[in-house]
């Protein structure tokens, strides 16, 4: 059904790929120098706790590197980014990509569980809201809304693992796996089951943007000419909001659920850490606190794309799936 | 016999707080009388914005929740209660919208044209309805697969035509068919509403081109202030000696070919005491300014004004 102009798409795709390029150069570039700039000193947070002299801190030092110029730091960072390699994680003592990998993962299945979750329910509550404005039913999804997008993930996890976990004992207070076993070992339900609470907490103020948003598109549309010729020619009210009211709401509200991966990024790291859930956000602030600049450094980069992937997917969706900007390049 | 359409002292006002909580009262139409019979064009002409596409939305009933009305419409004898309005609208009494704005901007046309239906049955008889009637305004199957942006303006203002007559409808109202259509496409529009006349169906055409309602309606009211002035025969609007009220008069000889005779004043914004023509009237009496004409039958020409009730009852 949908014409897809190979042209059209190689040079947006080609265009996309040169933005991601200048991107993460200027990114790693900037994030770099960020970091050689502050406090952290490398070297000492490789020794750790251990003594050694200053004559064997400088042959370190020189072996690493920093008694170069920041410039040139800089172009060796770049060139070994270049190569494919990010550097060897000082915690976890693998090379970083291997714990970016193993640590994304793990995060990745809590992060589309409840990217998932907040883009049914806040599209569900926020139609509901619209089409019943000024009803009982959207005054509650409106309070609702207001105070869960005023209220901290963090305090959102902590009232939950308190009441869930705590009072009611019905969720694991966290981990993603029991105590005491291997996580081939896990099933599935054992697995549902720890991931249900943080999915929820993380999923909580995507709800209530996207609620609000739907809820205000759908109103406009409710507004619109074409609507109101929808009544006159006898269509029922709900038969409306489906037809011509989710259809016309339905793609700016996904796009805007991509474009929340940095919220969810952002989120997820809170949530890990209220949680304990050994995944992304878990590993960032390890990095941030232990000084393991080598895997705060990939951390950013692969959060970067990890957003660019959640914009591009918008841009893609916007430019071919709506008629009005799919066919208007093809002629 | 019964009229198809009959519209008796409707009136339409809205709530309005002005400056904080003062509650305003703001009236649209006031008072308005008017029928539509089978094989009958009837027209309403009046100003731009001066509130005449509500007429149509209280027929169908989709004005907004602050409108209030009071008067009676009736069809085909029975009194239109908002139950009655959504049982007909679509199917007995279907309206033509003005322009592409009233299509959804991401449904295809043909489907749009066929509208909402309980089953696939349904669909597929008014499928073939719908091509039928693409078929007649010579629209060709391309044309099913359109998103309403994708039309040319022509194309539009047929697809909009089509969308009234697939469920077949008794009554069309047409709500400013001609906007900002060229000489064309306003001559095509005209035909196309008199060829609805000579299937039968009663049209009601709410317009501001006067030239529009000359041609195709049988009757014309005129639409001033929020009141229908004067009801009259179209024929009679060739000269300002055949109709009756002072403003008709200088609207027919402010026609360029009438010779472009202009008139000062403008209608007034706020509701007046007295007839709402009392300030521009070149005829009128003391007791127009405080005091409301009704509109009266003279002759078989409905009229509001006091010119022609004294003369009546001075008869």
């Amino acid at each position: 059904m949908i014409k897809i102009n190979t042209k059209r798409l190689a040079k947006f795709l080609g265009f996309k790929a040169i933005r991601l390029l200048i991107l993460l150069v200027v990114i790693a570039a900037i994030s770099f120098i960020m970091i050689q700039l502050s406090p952290i000193d490398p070297v000492r947070a490789y020794l750790g706790q251990r003594i050694v002299s200053q004559e064997q801190l400088a042959i370190i030092g020189r072996y690493w590197g920093t008694d170069l110029s920041l410039t040139e730091r800089v172009f060796g960072w770049l060139q070994t980014l270049a190569s494919g390699s990010m550097g060897f994680s000082l915690i976890y003592r693998v090379p970083v990509t291997e714990v970016i990998v193993q640590k994304f993962l793990a995060s990745l299945t809590l992060m589309l569980v409840s990217w998932v979750i907040s883009g049914v329910v806040g599209f569900g509550l926020g139609v509901i809201a619209g089409a019943k404005e000024d009803s009982l039913a959207d005054k509650a999804i409106k309070t609702y809304c207001y105070i869960l997008q005023s209220s901290p993930t963090f305090w959102i996890g902590l009232v939950l693992l308190m009441l869930f976990s705590v009072y009611l004992g019905w969720f694991p207070i966290g981990l993603s796996v029991p105590i005491g076993q291997l996580s081939d070992t896990v099933t599935f339900w054992q697995w549902l089951h720890r991931i249900i609470l943080p999915a929820i907490t993380l999923s909580i103020v995507g709800i209530a943007s996207l609620t609000m948003y739907t809820r205000d598109k759908l109103i406009n549309v409710k507004k619109s000419d074409y609507f109101l010729f929808a009544q006159a020619r006898g269509e029922s009210f709900w038969g409306i909001i489906k037809n011509h009211g989710i259809r016309n709401i339905l793609l700016p509200a996904i796009s805007i659920q991509f474009l929340s991966f940095n919220e969810l990024f952002g989120g997820t790291i809170l949530v890990e850490q209220v949680f304990a859930y050994p995944g992304i956000g878990q590993a960032t602030v390890a990095a941030g606190l232990r000084s393991d600049v080598p895997l705060l450094l990939g951390i950013v980069i692969v959060s970067a794309i990890f957003v660019f992937a959640g914009n591009f997917i918008a841009d893609l969706i916007y430019q071919y799936v709506d008629p009005r900007l799919r066919s208007e390049g093809d002629e | 016999m019964e009229k198809l359409l009959e519209v008796k002292n409707l009136s339409i006002s809205f709530t309005q707080y002005v400056q904080g909580l003062n509650r305003h009262d703001l009236r649209v139409i006031s008072d308005l009388t008017i029928d539509v019979n089978s094989s009958e064009i009837v027209a309403v002409l009046g100003s731009s914005g001066s509130g005449k596409s509500l007429l149509a939305h209280s027929i169908l009933g989709i004005l907004p929740y602050n409108a209030h009305v009071t008067g009676e419409i009736k069809y085909n004898g029975k009194t239109l209660n908002q139950e009655l309005k959504e049982e007909l609208r679509g199917k007995e009494i279907c309206l033509i919208p003005q322009s592409v704005n009233f299509l959804d901007p991401l449904m295809k046309v043909s489907e749009q044209a066929i509208g909402e239906c309980k089953d696939d049955d349904e669909h597929k008889e008014k499928k073939i309805r719908q091509r039928e009637i693409f078929d007649k305004y010579g629209l060709d199957e391309s044309v099913d697969d359109m998103y309403p942006f994708e039309l040319s303006g022509g194309m539009a203002r047929k697809v909009l035509l089509s969308t009234a007559l697939v469920g077949n409808p008794n009554l069309l109202i047409a709500d400013e068919p001609t906007p900002g259509l060229d000489a064309k496409s306003v001559e095509e529009t005209i035909q196309d509403i008199i060829n609805l006349k000579k299937e039968g169906k009663g049209v009601l055409l709410i317009t501001h081109e006067i030239n529009v309602a000359l041609k195709t309606a049988d009757k014309i009211a005129i639409f001033y202030s929020g009141y229908v002035i004067e009801i009259n025969k179209a024929e009679n609007f060739n000269s300002a000696d055949t109709v009756l009220h002072p403003y008709t008069k200088a609207l027919i000889n402010a026609l360029p070919v009438n010779g472009f005779k202009f008139t000062d004043g403008v209608q007034p914004l706020e509701e007046t005491l007295g007839c709402p023509y009392w300030e521009n009237c070149p005829d009128r009496f003391d007791k127009c300014e405080n005091h409301k004409p009704d509109l009266v039958n003279h002759d078989g020409i409905m009229i509001r004004c006091f010119k022609y009730e004294e003369a009546d009852n001075g008869a």
